[in-house]
């Protein structure tokens, strides 16, 4: 997090990029360590500029330098384990399993219980899934998960819809998004205002020990966040925003633009919580408005006109609402930047 | 019994067998740009070079690369006046980097520490002079001597250094920094002959058995244009004046002093009066400010100092202790017209600054040398007319601004281009490099500069090129002030690349070595294109 940011004089990229020549080794990240895990290894059949397949690399590396590579990942149904594993290939290089859709926090579970059995506390249990496995589909296993205190780490890869089932709506698409099952047409097209779920927040009720949001934008914020999740046993819950070019209708290229843009206009908030209450957030460092994130996508298409002027002003309007509810929930606007 | 581990039902193998580059339509190259402070320097320094070192604390190493270009970093980080810091990047995100600062520290630390350089070169036995010993004979001696020729440096003046030494003020640059450059050079092998004016280039050429010549002998000679004049009226040229001093003469002003033009050279002696004693200093020129030919910052200090300007205005007059100006205005076309409005001013010297000429009877007897417009034209590769003799620095037509910095490059060119021409070779143009623009840049990953050190920054600017009073930067301020260099268009090994890529098909290859792409998995997405900070990444199209 920002106050566990490596302490810089000035390094010229401070920690905002991968790697600096110019700090020490132990102060870098751990994706810039040319022996890093590679959890989730080349090959995979994930879209070209895929926010999901470098997020779960970024997350699960991670935990590998923390857990000094013991660890189990349980995976929920969906891209991540379709685009990472047909038969007869694999680009997991942890020990990693896979079960139903709904059930990776269950299945988590119990492998935490069978390690327990066994004496095993070196070794440590994440379960993942995207926001169908884990806001619909799952959601009663991870709240019975949150509910009995598990000692699992669950991260959730939000790239907003069910992606390789054919852009389908999750409890996670935006207001406003068109996606396969919310067409842009009538007078409020795309996605409906006022549904959907927030998950960190339903996390945060279930007052489990830690809570944290983080984008594939900000490297250091969320390794840090992978890192402290490992200090703590019982339930965590880390929920990771994922751009997804082919859902998304944005350029391949574009994918950390965007999870940047989603953080610094306040759409995606970014902070952590411990046993309920918000322990900190990671402000803005270029506050921008909402519009410059949704015209770089097609699944806001109908909000702008053809030379890229908002069409719709009513609903941006209603979008900038929420993400200055943001800003103000989590305090991502301060006067002093860390 | 099964051969397969528990729980394990299928048999499985690893992805890598496939090869998803084969998804590809466009592929990442790195490439190199040039940085607009490069591109700037008239002295074609790797200035992002050199600072890339200084960011580690290679202050050595850094001072070696901008050795490579220039044999006079501490004149040169008080004298330049930086074109590029004007040019760089980071003005656009808040304030240029401080170049000619963190020049003046290497300069100055070399100067402390002892540091030399020496000539790797086998002697070649080529014998080259050298008329001049300002910058320009100063730089094209050093390079030649790195290239293992003979040089023997002929100096009109008792000591080297040319208007580094004569023309350029001490509070500006302080002589004990030209001697420590000059005895560097000297150091090297080179033979500085004082009191030793060319008359004749052809002459002392075939007298001292020199197989080349470069002519850097400067505009010494302050133009004189016809002022009426009575008696008893005080009248002196800039240029005269301010090498008089040097030599020792304290001319008398008084206690109030025109100077007349708008060049730096008005400045310098406008201040120079300044520090001698007159209490009342009025430049007058012709034109309007924004026209002047002086540097902003030498016109701000001048003021700063209590030099008073008078625009549009011209002496038409001098009289005993009496000018007459008569005002001007702006025509149309932007040039001084007379009104036929005068005004009396009372003043104790009136000094000349009106631009400088060239004495070029030296090369009287070579009828091929081009001299049209009273200076020694050239070609790209600074040669005269005659074969093997060679012109740069405020005496050569080829001067797009008559400053130091210039005639560095100059000397290194020339030097380059008659290591060529005593071998019998042609020289290699250059290759064009494409700019690295702003807007390649991604400009998120450069951290702000921490608050507490601004208001030193700024002060070290304000202080860095003309209050010799003020000490250079400490080691910890060029440190930051070099780290605030973005590395425009050339990678700096921020490890971006080998992070962003969701198919891990970067290669990193190690400090200094960078990285590779490796295509048998690149998709193409160009995430890492995007989220290169310095734009040393392209992504050109694929054809199958």
């Amino acid at each position: 997090m920002v106050s566990e940011r490596t302490p810089v004089r000035f390094y010229q990229v401070g920690s905002f990029a991968v790697g600096n020549r110019l700090v020490a080794l132990d102060q870098r990240s751990a994706q810039s360590d040319p022996e890093r895990a590679n959890s989730l290894t080349s090959g995979h059949r994930a879209c070209a500029g895929c926010g999901e397949a470098l997020g779960a690399r970024y997350a699960l590396d991670a935990a590998m330098r923390a857990t000094h590579g013991q660890l189990v990942a349980v995976n929920a149904t969906g891209c991540l384990e379709v685009f990472s594993t047909p038969y007869p290939e694999t680009s997991w290089r942890i020990a990693w399993l896979h079960s139903l859709f709904a059930n990776a926090s269950s299945v988590a579970t119990g492998v935490a219980a069978g390690l327990r059995a066994q004496g095993r506390s070196d070794v440590r249990v994440v379960a993942q899934g995207g926001d169908g496995g884990t806001a619909d589909i799952g959601f009663g296993a991870l709240s019975g998960m949150f509910e009995r205190n598990d000692d699992v780490l669950y991260i959730c890869y939000d790239n907003g819809g069910y992606m390789n089932t054919g852009v389908q709506r999750s409890s996670a698409t935006p207001p406003a998004a068109r996606t396969a099952t919310t067409q842009a047409v009538g007078p409020h097209p795309g996605n409906v205002f006022g549904q959907g779920k927030d998950m960190p927040r339903i996390a945060m009720a279930h007052e489990i020990p830690y809570v944290a949001t983080a984008t594939v934008a900000d490297l250091f914020d969320l390794e840090s966040k992978v890192e402290k999740a490992m200090t703590f046993h019982g339930a965590r819950f880390l929920h990771i925003l994922v751009p997804c070019p082919l859902g998304w209708g944005s350029l391949s290229s574009d994918t950390i633009r965007l999870a940047r843009l989603a953080h610094e206009t306040g759409i995606f908030p970014v902070f952590e919580a411990e046993h309920g209450e918000v322990t900190s957030s990671l402000p803005i460092r270029r506050h921008t408005p909402v519009e410059e994130y949704l015209k770089l996508q097609k699944r806001f298409a109908h909000l702008f006109d053809k030379n890229g002027e908002v069409k719709d002003a009513e609903t941006v309007a209603h979008l900038q609402a929420l993400a200055n509810r943001n800003i103000e929930r989590y305090a991502l606007l301060t006067e002093e930047p860390s | 019994m099964t051969t397969k581990p528990f729980a394990i039902t299928l048999g499985v193998g690893t992805s890598l067998a496939n090869k998803t580059g084969s998804w590809r339509v466009e592929r990442p190259v790195y490439v190199d740009r040039l940085p607009p402070c490069n591109g700037a320097c008239p002295a074609h320094e790797d200035i992002q070079g050199w600072l890339y070192e200084a960011e580690e604390g290679n202050y050595e190493a850094a001072w070696r690369l901008l050795m490579r270009a220039n044999p006079l970093p501490a004149v040169m980080g008080r004298a330049c006046f930086h074109p590029c810091e004007t040019s760089c990047n980071r003005v656009q995100i808040d304030e240029a980097v401080g170049i000619n600062a963190v020049e003046r520290f290497l300069g100055d630390r070399a100067i402390e520490e002892g540091w030399t350089v020496r000539v790797e070169h086998p002697p070649t036995g080529k014998r080259v002079l050298v008329v001049g010993s300002g910058p320009a004979g100063l730089s094209a001696a050093y390079h030649l001597a790195l290239l293992g020729h003979e040089v023997e440096v002929h100096e009109a003046a008792p000591q080297a250094g040319g208007m580094l030494r004569y023309g350029i003020p001490q509070y500006r640059l302080p002589r004990d920094v030209v001697d420590a450059e000059v005895a560097r050079i000297a150091g090297m092998g080179v033979t500085f002959v004082l009191n030793s004016p060319v008359e004749h280039v052809d002459v002392t050429m075939a007298t001292g058995h020199f197989d080349a010549a470069f002519v850097g002998i400067g505009a010494q000679r302050g133009k004189n244009p016809e002022i009426p004049s009575g008696d008893a009226a005080k009248v002196l040229d800039a240029v005269s004046m301010l090498h008089g001093f040097e030599e020792g003469e304290g001319p008398v002003l008084g206690r109030r002093v025109v100077v007349y033009g708008g060049g730096d050279t008005a400045m310098d002696a406008a201040r120079t009066a300044q520090r001698l004693g007159a209490t009342e200093t009025i430049v007058v020129y012709r034109r309007t400010r924004d026209r002047m030919p002086a540097h902003d910052e030498e016109v701000l200090d001048a003021q700063a100092e209590g030099v008073q300007m008078r625009w549009l205005s011209t002496v038409t007059r001098a009289d005993g202790g009496r000018l007459m100006l008569e005002k001007m205005v702006l025509n149309a076309e932007g040039k001084a017209e007379s009104t036929g409005e005068f005004e009396e001013l009372e003043v104790d010297s009136l000094i000349l600054a009106l631009g400088q000429d060239t004495d070029l009877g030296l090369l009287d007897d070579l009828g091929d040398v081009d001299l049209a417009g009273g200076v020694i034209n050239v070609d790209a590769n600074q040669m005269t007319g005659r074969p093997g003799v060679f012109a740069g620095g405020d005496a050569s037509g080829n001067a797009a601004e008559r400053t130091v910095t210039a005639a560095v490059g100059h000397g290194a060119r020339a030097a380059a281009a008659i290591d060529a021409w005593v071998d019998g070779r042609s020289v290699a143009p250059a290759p064009e490099r494409a700019p690295a623009t702003v807007e390649r840049l991604n400009s998120w990953y450069y951290a702000d500069a921490p608050r507490t050190l601004r208001p030193r920054l700024e002060a070290i600017r304000r202080r860095s090129n003309f209050d010799e009073v003020v000490g250079g930067l400490t080691a910890e301020d060029a440190l930051f002030e070099a780290r605030r260099c973005m590395s425009c268009g050339n990678c700096f090994e921020c490890d971006n690349c080998f992070g962003v890529c969701p198919d891990n098909a970067v290669i990193k290859l190690g400090p200094g070595l960078r990285y590779e792409f490796n295509l048998d998995y690149c998709k193409g997405c160009g995430i890492c294109a995007k989220e290169c900070p310095c734009g040393a990444i392209d992504m050109v199209p694929e054809h199958h």
